[in-house]
């Protein structure tokens, strides 16, 4: 007998959509309602998610082919959260660009529920199929301001490179299908052994996809681009929800089925975390666009999330998923200002429309230097926290070189955070920015810069809540 | 005669794989052909897969196969979407042309 009430959430998202679709062509102008009312049922999934499934034991499903556990429901809640708090800023910047249409918010909804059945994925078929439906939501999200050149040629790599590590990820999964002869996780990781070598193959090609997904060096080079050209409030979407569930993916994968070979996959992902971290933290330099800047710096903050990833411990993997759920909050923090960055209609993105900031917008001013400050990893702000539990784990597993290129690259990359502050206060001002900003962005910003700020008096809060999440 | 088995398919379907990415870097004239190569790494994806069904007796293989052919055609569908929308804003779909990103 199935408990289906375990499955609530991906139903009750999944009926919404079809809801809001036939809702959408069969009103006129109902842009707004759809846009309110997917707000609306993104709190409830995240409502039934937390009842029915946070705090269960292990669950198995569908002939073992979805699972519900701790980590699962956990990030499950973190995804709709950040959904959430992606669309309610976005409404403004959506109508400034006449793009306020009933295809965004289910878009994302959709998006959603590809990563939220990605996250409970137990079996390769199941985890390919929300995967796509993921990716083929977001790419029509990357082309969303289909009038303008920049945003249909974001849309266009996206999908051309997405579609490419698709490939190579589902040649992976044919490889180990093959050789173990099953598509489930649990199955699989009793079937290791015969074929180590072909295995391997397997492993290198779904990683190379995954890795992709998360813009890890070296299969980083869409981010760059694709965040630029996209709609900003896209761009957030991009820059934080999708990581969490390729995270989850990651450490799922690494950890069930193929535990038993990390001496075949440790130094895969210690490379790719390396070359992340130096690479966001050297090519972000020279940047002069914010959105390429953030997507520098999100290619950086993934090597240390992965840092974690590989010490092959559960403080590992609870240290990379403390890490994610602070630079979520971040980055939100960073592109609530981007988004306040408007003058008669127009909104400006780059480090030069950012100087002498601080005579005009104080307040602004000050949550941006706390949020830079908390990328750049400056205690007490709640970056810092971030990256001590990954070096501690990582420590912890005496990987000294990983955590000395850590350190290295958060000083390298500290110069371009600083050096926008020392645009923002002490650089020749501008004209006046607009001020009459809508009531979700001010509250977005201010719940994130106080999150950040105020973290280091309850850090217990956070690691006593992701401390359940067990998979050794 | 000798007998065609398990690794004269896993052979075929490497090969229209290494085509597919050649393919895609390689090319450097029209997107479609990027399309094109695409669809050819998924169809070599397939035959792994059903080669593998067979031999190992299992018939899982066959139903990713299915969802596979499925994802695809939608893939193909939003990705001949996008290529309209980006013609209709820059006039070509050249490779080389499509530079306008950058830094």
């Amino acid at each position: 007998m199935f408990n289906l009430e375990l499955v609530f959430p991906e139903i009750f998202l999944s009926l919404s959509i079809m809801f809001l679709l036939i809702l959408g062509v069969f009103k006129n102008n109902s842009s707004k309602l759809v846009f309110n009312i997917t707000i609306i049922v993104l709190i409830i999934t995240a409502v039934i998610t937390f009842n029915e499934t946070l705090g269960i034991e292990k669950n198995l499903l569908f002939n073992n082919s979805i699972i519900i556990d701790y980590l699962s429901s956990f990030m499950k809640i973190i995804t709709l959260l950040a959904a959430f708090l992606v669309l309610i800023i976005s409404s403004s910047y959506l109508k400034t660009f006449k793009i306020f249409k009933i295809e965004y918010p289910i878009l994302i909804l959709s998006s959603v529920l590809g990563m939220m059945i990605m996250i409970s994925s137990n079996d390769l078929i199941v985890f390919y199929v929300g995967l796509e439906l993921q990716s083929l939501a977001l790419y029509v999200l990357a082309t969303f301001n289909r009038d303008q050149l920049k945003s249909s040629e974001a849309g266009l790599k996206y999908f051309v490179l997405s579609a490419l590590s698709s490939g190579l990820l589902l040649y992976g999964c044919s490889l180990i299908y093959g050789f173990t002869g099953s598509t489930n996780f649990e199955i699989i990781s009793y079937q290791l052994g015969a074929n180590e070598y072909a295995l391997t193959f397997g492993i290198v090609f779904i990683l190379v996809g995954l890795a992709f997904k998360i813009s890890a060096v070296p299969f980083h080079m869409w981010a760059p681009d694709v965040y630029e050209g996209s709609p900003t409030t896209v761009t957030l979407f991009f820059a934080i929800v999708p990581k969490i569930a390729a995270l989850t993916v990651f450490i799922r994968f690494l950890y069930v089925p193929f535990l038993n070979l990390i001496d075949q996959w440790q130094m895969i992902i210690i490379f790719l975390s390396i070359a992340s971290m130096l690479f966001g933290a050297i090519a972000a330099i020279g940047q002069t666009n914010l959105k390429r800047l953030i997507a520098y710096s999100s290619i950086g903050h993934v090597g240390y999330a992965l840092a974690g990833v590989a010490t092959g411990s559960n403080d590992g993997i609870q240290s990379s998923i403390i890490y994610i759920t602070i630079y979520i909050v971040m980055n939100l923090g960073f592109f609530s200002c981007l988004l306040m960055l408007k003058r008669n209609k127009e909104y400006y993105e780059d480090i030069d429309d950012l100087s002498g900031l601080s005579k005009n917008h104080p307040l602004l001013s000050l949550s941006l230097l706390v949020i830079l400050f908390s990328l750049a990893g400056i205690p007490p702000l709640a970056g810092f926290f971030a990256k001590f539990y990954i070096f501690k784990s990582v420590l912890e597993q005496s990987m000294y070189f990983l955590a000395i290129v850590g350190l290295l690259s958060t000083v390298v990359a500290a110069f371009y955070y600083l050096r926008i502050i020392k645009i923002i206060y002490f650089d020749k001002e501008k004209e006046k920015y607009d001020t009459d900003h809508s009531l979700w962005l001010k509250f977005s910003l201010c719940f994130s810069t106080f999150l950040i700020a105020i973290y280091f008096i309850f850090p217990s809060e956070l690691i006593e809540l992701i401390s359940k999440i067990n998979l050794i | 005669m000798t007998e065609i088995g398990l690794g004269h398919y896993l052979t075929l379907g490497a090969v229209i794989f290494t085509i597919g990415i050649v393919g895609i870097f390689l090319n450097r004239k029209n997107i479609i052909v990027i399309l094109m190569s695409i669809e050819l790494i998924l169809l070599a994806v397939n035959i792994n897969l059903v080669s593998f069904s067979i031999y190992l007796n299992d018939l899982s293989g066959q139903v990713f196969t299915l969802f596979i052919l499925t994802v695809a055609a939608a893939e193909a569908a939003i990705g001949l979407a996008i290529i309209v929308v980006y013609y209709r804003n820059s006039g070509t779909i050249r490779v080389e042309e499509i530079d306008k990103l950058k830094g």
